[in-house]
């Protein structure tokens, strides 16, 4: 099967700095990374990279057999989770998803956004607008916001960030669906057992560069993150 | 399916329109500094040395100028809020459609606070309401087209330098110039009571103005948002 998502040599220099440094790696549909790595390993930088936010120094990043950047079919195939909830706080919650449908073409936009606020649980504040909204909520809005249009790239920086117990649950599942249903995830998270539990495959960042990636199939989680404390030096957050 | 060009741009525009409408912040602030430049440059001026008739025309379209830097660098200010320009950015619509809608949307942010502002400068200066009012709108209008193609494209290369506030006017009063003293020299001779093909020739390059830089900015937008 060929890779939904994949990156060969990516590379990104920030004056003589290399954020990003030859990364390598393909998704098949349906197939889950989590990405592990103490601050200023490179993993938001590849995410941007990822999703065409960044021009690469080198390398090239290819979705669904197109390049990332310039197509902006292949722009339209990929769902953004990031730090920043990426939301208008003057607008209300189904203002901003329904904004983002009708940026993605989605048919019917109103009734897709409702969905997806129903999705993640936080239909009922739809009418609200996000400034009043508390940041686990604003969160779930943000995630309702990145899978309206049915993307098949899911890319998601600490996606869990703000979100309470419920909440994370209602994430977890909806990554889980996403994923039978064919989706590719790249998921950066210092959490080993939320990055685990959504992951086939478990990466760990260094300096830019893949350290180390590994099937999550058969893993054990003490061990992987006694495997991490040994590369980058430092502990994982294990729930 | 993707939107085509026009309904993106719509969609974009809109979104900016909704956003000024629920805040108002800009909009009231640019009034107010509007009506705020009136009364400064009218108290300053001796009306015995020059007659607030003549310095009319050249003092609105200074507080036209500075307003309408208000209000470009607002359009790309609220992008940087929880990085919601990123949102725009990896959605599959054109770069073009996204500096077009706000471009539409900050026409008609800048053209809503002409509509308050010329009116009081006409009673504030003691023109003659009916005549003066139409024909200062009118180049008003083509005036600001031309104002917000360049301001729009210079706030998007602005917004994320530490000195935006600075930045925004240095790059486009330069660009500014031309249509300013088009506009205040059609404003002036059209305030007089001149025949109007005195003023043709500057509203000619006015509107040639107008279509170089849409067209200019249009195409250079995407190579201001690479990263």
């Amino acid at each position: 099967m060929p890779p939904t998502l994949e990156a060969t040599g990516l590379t990104r220099l920030f004056g003589r700095q290399r954020a990003v440094d030859g990364v390598t790696f393909a998704l098949a549909a349906g197939e889950s990374m989590a990405l592990f790595g103490p601050n200023g390993a490179g993993k938001t930088t590849l995410l941007r990279l990822l999703a065409g936010l960044l021009r690469p120094t080198a390398g090239s990043a290819v979705i669904s057999g197109s390049e990332a950047r310039g197509d902006a079919h292949v722009r339209g195939r990929v769902g953004l989770i990031s730090h920043q909830t990426m939301l208008y706080p003057a607008l209300t919650a189904l203002e901003n998803v329904e904004f983002a449908a009708r940026l993605h073409g989605v048919e019917s936009p109103r009734e897709a956004s409702l969905a997806a606020l129903e999705r993640m649980g936080i239909a009922a504040r739809q009418a609200s607008l996000v400034k009043t909204l508390s940041r686990g909520m604003q969160q779930r809005v943000s995630i309702a916001r990145a899978i309206v249009h049915s993307p098949a790239v899911l890319l998601l920086d600490e996606p869990y960030t703000g979100l309470d117990a419920s909440g994370a649950a209602v994430l977890s599942s909806m990554l889980h669906e996403l994923r039978r249903a064919g989706a590719s995830m790249l998921v950066v998270t210092h959490n080993v057992s939320e990055g685990l539990a959504v992951a086939t495959h478990a990466t760990v960042m260094l300096g830019g560069r893949f350290a180390s990636t590994e099937l999550v199939s058969g893993m054990d989680p003490a061990g992987f993150a006694e495997k991490y404390r040994a590369l980058a030096g430092v502990e994982m957050a294990a729930a | 399916m993707r939107p085509s060009l026009i309904q993106a741009t719509w969609i974009v525009a809109r979104k900016d329109l909704l956003i000024e409408w629920r805040t108002r912040t800009a909009f009231i602030s640019a009034v107010v500094f509007s009506m705020l430049g009136l009364a400064v440059f009218y108290f300053a001026w001796s009306p015995t040395a020059v007659s607030p008739a003549d310095l009319a025309p050249g003092v609105v379209w200074v507080v036209f100028t500075l307003a309408a830097i208000l209000a470009v660098q607002r359009s790309f200010s609220i992008e940087l809020l929880e990085r919601a320009g990123d949102g725009l950015l990896v959605s599959p619509v054109d770069r073009e459609a996204i500096y077009l809608g706000k471009a539409i949307a900050n026409i008609i942010f800048v053209g809503a606070i002409q509509l308050v502002t010329v009116p009081v400068a006409a009673l504030f200066y003691g023109l003659p309401f009916g005549e003066v009012v139409p024909v200062m709108l009118g180049i008003g209008a083509l005036a600001t087209v031309g104002l917000v193609a360049v301001g729009t494209l210079f706030a998007s290369m602005a917004v994320n330098t530490r000195m935006a506030e600075l930045l925004l006017p240095l790059l486009s009063l330069p660009f500014f110039l031309p249509i300013v003293m088009a506009a205040g020299q059609s404003t002036q001779r059209l305030v007089a009571g001149r025949p109007m093909s005195e003023s043709i020739s500057w509203l000619k390059m006015l509107v040639a103005f107008d279509l170089v830089f849409i067209v200019a900015c249009t195409l250079a937008f995407p190579y201001t948002i690479e990263e």
